[in-house]
């Protein structure tokens, strides 16, 4: 104290690597109570940088609070300087959209809103590919048909490795968990049954519209979000050419196109798999295997996945294309496109795969 | 081939921006702004970064609504044309992007082609001709086999300006033609607009907040101001230089230098 004044004396370095003290830890409280201001003392002061600025800075929020005057005068004169830059913002952002909490009820209702507006833009989208496919079918849309070869051959032969691994690992699994339980009841030789079963009805549509959900439909999503960035969408429209046709159009014919093809891969492997486990675990031949795969599971089966596979299929290529178009005009929206684009679809192949099981048993298909 | 200018001549002016308010949603970034553009003028529409500039300028080319307000080229409203109109009034505009929006997927004869089969009937070895006329005219010739992803920046802007006047439009719109060039490249590109209006008559809006480029090209200029929200000014930026409406505007020209 010096008089009714607190010194505050800095002695030392004070720098962002050495570890300074904080305003915090600054007791106010004198042997007389609360000081009426506060005189900075630099008489012992070394090197310093940012660190004493924004010690400095914490201290006048901290008097300004207390109304205690603050003495900067014996203040370096760059630091001086450096001070009233910092004051010196021409207009402290104020028109505050990001700094405000909403509470729960608004965030509730925002939500609500959000939800609804999701699904009308879906509905909209769902809409205008309709449309556009129409146009395509009288030969009206505008479509490279390089654009559509590439697409194939994305959605096609370069998915075939992940299709193959996973399908086979898929098979191995059915099988050898059929294997355990069945060998139990000895009734071994259903084996095949339940892998027919599983994998052309169920498992290999399933399987391929989750793997090209995450690697086609994430990328067609990613694409164009970043076409959408880089305004090379709007860079269409004032061709008046319309981007649903030009971009949209050959993935989804291109994917929805391969899907069936990729998912009859997907079954041929995925029976592998459970053959190669048949064999190689249970006393089963490989003539019993399929003759009894044979006479229980019927062409309804894989028809049924087929037509599965074409309805997964509309529906990734669909959710990723959406998901592109209606990215945020900010390179990082990207990415977060291209996540929405994968939950998007995910979610819709499990209520459109529950919606067909639903009907074909209401039919006893 | 210099097309018939079809939008019915209205005393010499050609686009007439009227008491336009721009928002996205409900946040207006604009209001009130009103101004005309004259056959063959070099219209500049400046001010600082973030003011409205680009959203001025998809407006004018149709991609938004106005939020109030209405846009004229000649006596028709670009947000409410039929469709047979809208489609002649796009086929006469030719639009620079602030990053260029060449189509990544294709090289750059297909980005300059695509504007050419799309609007004339011209056969595929016209169309070729027509298209190395066009990167020659940027500089480009000999580059049609490559992909944007492959040459520079300033290569990109110019092959971006290749296609924008492929169609040789009667209306040419720049976003920041000369941001993130050097200053020599930045004046070529000065003097290729200024050639590209001289030649072809062209009525050119030109959105920079460039002073050499001001003060080189334009016949005109608006100012767009972000704290009013409002256009500050209207006229020749040399005139404005010299005897400035507004204090802000004095800044803009002179950077703050006194
Ligand atoms: N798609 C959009 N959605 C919402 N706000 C936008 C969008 N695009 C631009 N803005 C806002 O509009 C304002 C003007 O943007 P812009 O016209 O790009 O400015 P500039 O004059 O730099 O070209 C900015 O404040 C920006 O945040
Ligand atoms: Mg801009």
């Amino acid at each position: 104290m010096r008089g009714d004044a607190l010194v505050v004396a800095f002695a030392g370095d004070w720098k962002l690597a050495a570890d300074v003290p904080r305003v915090a830890a600054l007791s106010l409280e004198g042997s007389t109570g609360q000081p009426t201001s506060i005189v900075v003392d630099t008489d012992n002061l070394g090197a310093w940088d940012s660190a004493l600025l924004v010690y400095i800075i914490n201290l006048r929020d901290r008097c300004a609070a207390l109304n205690i005057d603050l003495n900067l005068d014996a203040l370096p004169p760059s630091a001086v300087r450096l001070l009233t830059l910092a004051d010196a913002v021409p207009e402290k952002a104020s028109d505050c959209e990001h700094c405000d909490d909403p509470n729960v009820r608004e965030r509730v209702g925002q939500f609500c809103l959000a939800i609804f507006r999701d699904v009308t833009e879906m509905l909209a989208f769902v809409g205008e590919c309709t449309a556009a496919m129409l146009r395509l079918c009288c030969g009206k849309a505008r479509m490279r048909r390089q654009d559509f070869l590439n697409s194939i051959q994305d959605c096609g032969p370069h998915a075939l490795p992940i299709v193959t691994l996973i399908s086979f690992l898929v098979g191995l699994i059915i099988a050898f968990l059929g294997a355990v339980v069945l060998k139990r009841m000895a009734a071994e030789f259903y084996v095949s049954y339940i892998v027919g079963y599983g994998i052309l009805r169920e498992m290999g549509a399933l399987m391929v519209g989750i793997i090209m959900a995450g690697r086609t439909g994430a990328a067609f999503a990613a694409e164009i979000g970043s076409m959408k960035v880089s305004e090379e969408l709007d860079a269409l429209r004032t061709l008046g050419i319309s981007p649903i046709e030009f971009v949209v159009l050959p993935r989804l014919t291109a994917l929805v196109l391969m899907m069936p093809l990729l998912t009859l891969y997907a079954d041929l492997i995925g029976v592998g798999g459970g053959w190669f486990i048949a064999v190689a675990t249970l006393d089963i031949s490989h003539h019993q295997f399929f003759s009894g795969m044979i006479d229980v599971v019927g062409m309804a089966d894989l028809v049924m996945g087929l037509v599965k596979s074409v309805v997964f299929g509309v529906v990734v290529a669909f959710s990723g294309c959406l998901r592109g178009m209606h990215c945020e005009n900010r390179s990082d929206a990207v990415g977060a496109a291209a996540t929405r684009a994968v939950v998007t679809s995910i979610t819709l192949i499990t209520i459109t795969n529950a919606l067909i099981d639903g009907i074909a048993t209401l039919y006893g298909i | 081939m210099v097309s018939e200018p079809f939008i019915p001549a209205n005393d010499g002016v050609l686009i007439t921006v009227e008491d336009l308010t721009m928002a996205y949603g409900a946040r207006v970034i604009m209001q009130n702004v009103s101004f005309t553009i004259n056959y063959g003028e070099i219209m500049i529409i400046m001010g600082g970064s973030g003011c409205g500039k680009s959203t001025l300028l998809r407006h004018m080319i149709g991609l938004k609504m106005p939020y109030r307000g209405r846009i004229l080229f000649g006596v028709a409203d670009i947000s409410r044309v039929d469709d047979a109109q809208r489609r002649r009034l796009l086929a006469s505009f030719g639009v620079l992007y602030q990053g260029g929006a060449l189509w990544s997927s294709m090289t750059l004869e297909e980005n300059v082609a695509l504007p050419l089969g799309e609007f004339t009937d011209l056969d595929a070895r016209a169309i070729r001709d027509l298209v190395s006329l066009k990167l020659a005219l940027v500089g480009l010739d000999g580059y049609q086999s490559y992909y944007p992803s492959e040459i520079s920046g300033g290569m990109r802007k110019r092959a971006a300006l290749a296609r924008a006047i492929a169609l040789d439009p009667e209306i040419l719109f720049f976003d920041e033609p000369s941001a993130g060039l050097d200053p020599v490249s930045s004046r070529r590109l000065d003097d290729l607009i200024l050639e590209i209006r001289d030649t072809m008559n062209t009525t050119i809006v030109v959105v920079t907040h460039e002073l050499a480029s001001i003060f080189a090209i334009s016949d005109n200029a608006v100012y767009l101001d972000a704290v009013t929200k409002t256009m500050l000014a209207c006229g020749d930026p040399r005139d404005m230089a010299k005897d400035p409406p507004d204090p802000r505007i004095y800044e803009f020209l002179t950077r703050g230098e006194t």
